[in-house]
């Protein structure tokens, strides 16, 4: 059986008994897969990943989003080792938990994403293997993106691909959204709709090329409705391979917080049944 | 007079007198800072049965260069001779160039013979090679066709090992796609029943592999007839933008007008040519 590992450094084939002494080593990191894009418009930000997580040549998982909600107002995509991802996440949700505790007010998106630059240099010399976008709305309600490398480098850009796919769609982005290498073409501000659409096709296009890509696309996105309160909408899960738009109505505020609310209803409704029970004894 | 230098016949064994001068190209070119270009792998999954009236062999259309997809839709499996066809994995163009020296040395001995080749024949003639060369193509074959004494199917390894099996599978793909034949195989199936069974089995393996995909391509080999059906499965179709199936004005559309790249000179040179026949060759654009 062929596999790509039976192919040793000199392009020749393994032998299957080696002759000699092997050197074994560990490697604490793998490389998972995945793209993440982040676009940021004149009051609205998107973030979206694809969904896919993979190793070597098979798959572990078609259904492992990239994005995570940190605020109301800011979304975080991470892409690359996903043992790295889901500790930086969950260190970053301490870190806002006890910044809202000791401050009395929720981070904004430039404060975590300074927050988080020193988080990965604290790491320095053994890096979380994390490509970061940061996408959501700043103190203005402006949209905004920063751009993360694994070592904590960051700036904030109008939109940044990142991830496995990241060479293919950065230009473009850059060409779509930035104007770049075009002359005579009108500047037109983007609008919320043509950047969802400009996602997706940009994902399809990704998807054929780029082997760690693909299975389905996640879209977040990040905008101030017209009660002035800034929300975070789940705009749908774009499954390319089956041409399936699933997509979630934007409702109240009930729908961006789902996981969130649902969770605490279970507690107490849990809590309540206990107390009953206690009682009945 | 003049001396000439009469160059020695060669000696028997192995020549291995340009690895020494490889070495040397490589390092030459680590020190410009490039590097050897990477030969284009094909990251596979290929497979073949034996069925009742002759041989199925399957494959993917996907060509990979590293991780990215070079070919969406390239073709693996080979022409030997009108009876036997064989699926290539490993280094592109080592499978290519394998089966095309083996194809036209197998046509001129068969008209040395006067016969149709045998399978037999193709396998010993792609082990010898593969095996002079010590692994170094990177050539891994799945060989199947029908001949005088009926159907065959071997499958060859680079180093030049050959098995002759009634199912074999290669490739990256290769565990997914055996998984699939060792639980729903049986000796003398039945055409469609084969056929079904060769594109679920590529199929296994061109959505658990990632270095397959796209495609399903399939070739039937029976006694006096040849059915290269490709594309068996259109597995895989490119995303349709929503803006093709619904008209939403101003969304998804990537034509750019002309004038968008901005010219700097323009010089008119007019060739006086007469227009002698007009072909026109529309380009792949999927």
């Amino acid at each position: 059986m062929i596999s790509a590992q039976s192919f040793g450094e000199n392009g020749k084939m393994k032998d299957y008994h080696h002759t000699g002494p092997v050197e074994y080593r560990f490697s604490p990191y793998t490389f998972n897969g995945g793209t993440v894009l982040a676009v940021a418009g004149e009051d609205f930000a998107i973030v979206a990943s694809d969904t896919r997580l993979s190793e070597g040549y098979s798959i572990h998982s078609r259904d492992s989003p990239k994005c995570y909600k940190l605020t109301d107002t800011t979304v975080i995509g991470c892409s690359g080792f996903h043992g790295d991802c889901l500790t930086l996440t969950k260190i970053i949700d301490a870190r806002l938990k006890m910044y809202k505790h000791s401050n009395n007010k929720m981070m904004t998106s430039g404060a975590i994403a300074a927050m988080l630059s020193t988080i990965l240099y604290g790491r320095r010399f053994f890096p979380y293997y994390v490509y970061n976008i940061i996408g959501g709305l700043d103190e203005h309600g402006k949209g905004a993106v920063y751009s993360f490398d694994p070592v904590g480098s960051y700036q904030r850009d109008t939109y940044k691909a990142g991830g496995s796919a990241s060479a293919m769609l950065q230009p473009l982005l850059d060409n779509q959204i930035g104007f770049k290498n075009m002359t005579g073409v009108e500047h037109v501000p983007l609008s919320k709709d043509k950047a969802v659409q400009l996602v997706k096709d940009v994902f399809i296009s990704a998807a054929e090329r780029d082997v760690y890509t693909g299975d389905a696309l996640q879209i977040l996105g990040i905008f101030v409705d017209t009660n002035e309160i800034p929300r975070l909408q789940f705009l749908c899960i774009y499954q390319a391979d089956h041409w399936q738009e699933v997509s979630l109505p934007g409702g109240g505020l009930d729908d961006c917080a789902f996981t969130f609310s649902l969770r605490i209803k279970i507690n107490v409704g849990s809590i309540f049944l206990l107390v009953i029970w206690i009682h009945v004894q | 007079m003049a001396t000439l230098s009469v160059s020695r016949a060669p000696l028997g064994g192995f020549s291995f007198e340009n690895c020494k001068r490889n070495a040397v190209l490589e390092a030459d070119s680590a020190k410009l800072g490039s590097s050897v270009p990477a030969a284009r792998k094909t990251g596979t999954t290929i497979c073949g049965i034996v069925f009742k009236d002759g041989i199925v062999l399957g494959a993917d259309t996907r060509a990979t260069e590293g991780m990215i997809v070079a070919d969406k839709n390239c073709s693996k499996i080979h022409y030997i001779s009108p009876n036997i066809y064989c699926c290539g994995a490993g280094t592109a163009a080592d499978t290519e160039m394998t089966t095309q020296i083996i194809s036209s040395n197998l046509e001129l001995h068969g008209l040395s013979t006067g016969r149709l080749p045998r399978v037999a024949t193709a396998n010993r003639m792609l082990k010898q090679m593969l095996f002079r060369y010590q692994g170094y193509i990177g050539a891994a074959l799945v060989l199947g066709g029908v001949d005088c004494m009926g159907p065959h199917l071997y499958s060859i390894y680079p180093h030049g090992s050959t098995d002759k099996l009634p199912y074999v599978t290669m490739g990256s793909g290769s565990l997914a796609a055996m998984a699939v034949f060792e639980d729903r195989y049986k000796p003398d199936m039945e055409l469609e029943e084969a056929k079904r069974l060769v594109r679920d089995a590529i199929a296994g393996g061109i959505f658990n592999d990632l270095g397959s995909g796209s495609n399903i391509d399939l070739c039937v080999i029976t006694k006096g007839n040849v059915d290269y059906i490709r594309p068996h499965d259109e597995a895989n179709k490119k995303g349709v933008r929503v803006n093709e199936l619904e008209t939403l004005c101003q969304t998804g559309d990537y034509k750019y007008k002309k004038g968008t790249t901005g010219v700097l000179t323009k010089v008119i040179t007019p060739l006086n040519l007469d227009t002698v026949g007009e072909h026109v060759q529309t380009m792949d654009t999927s």
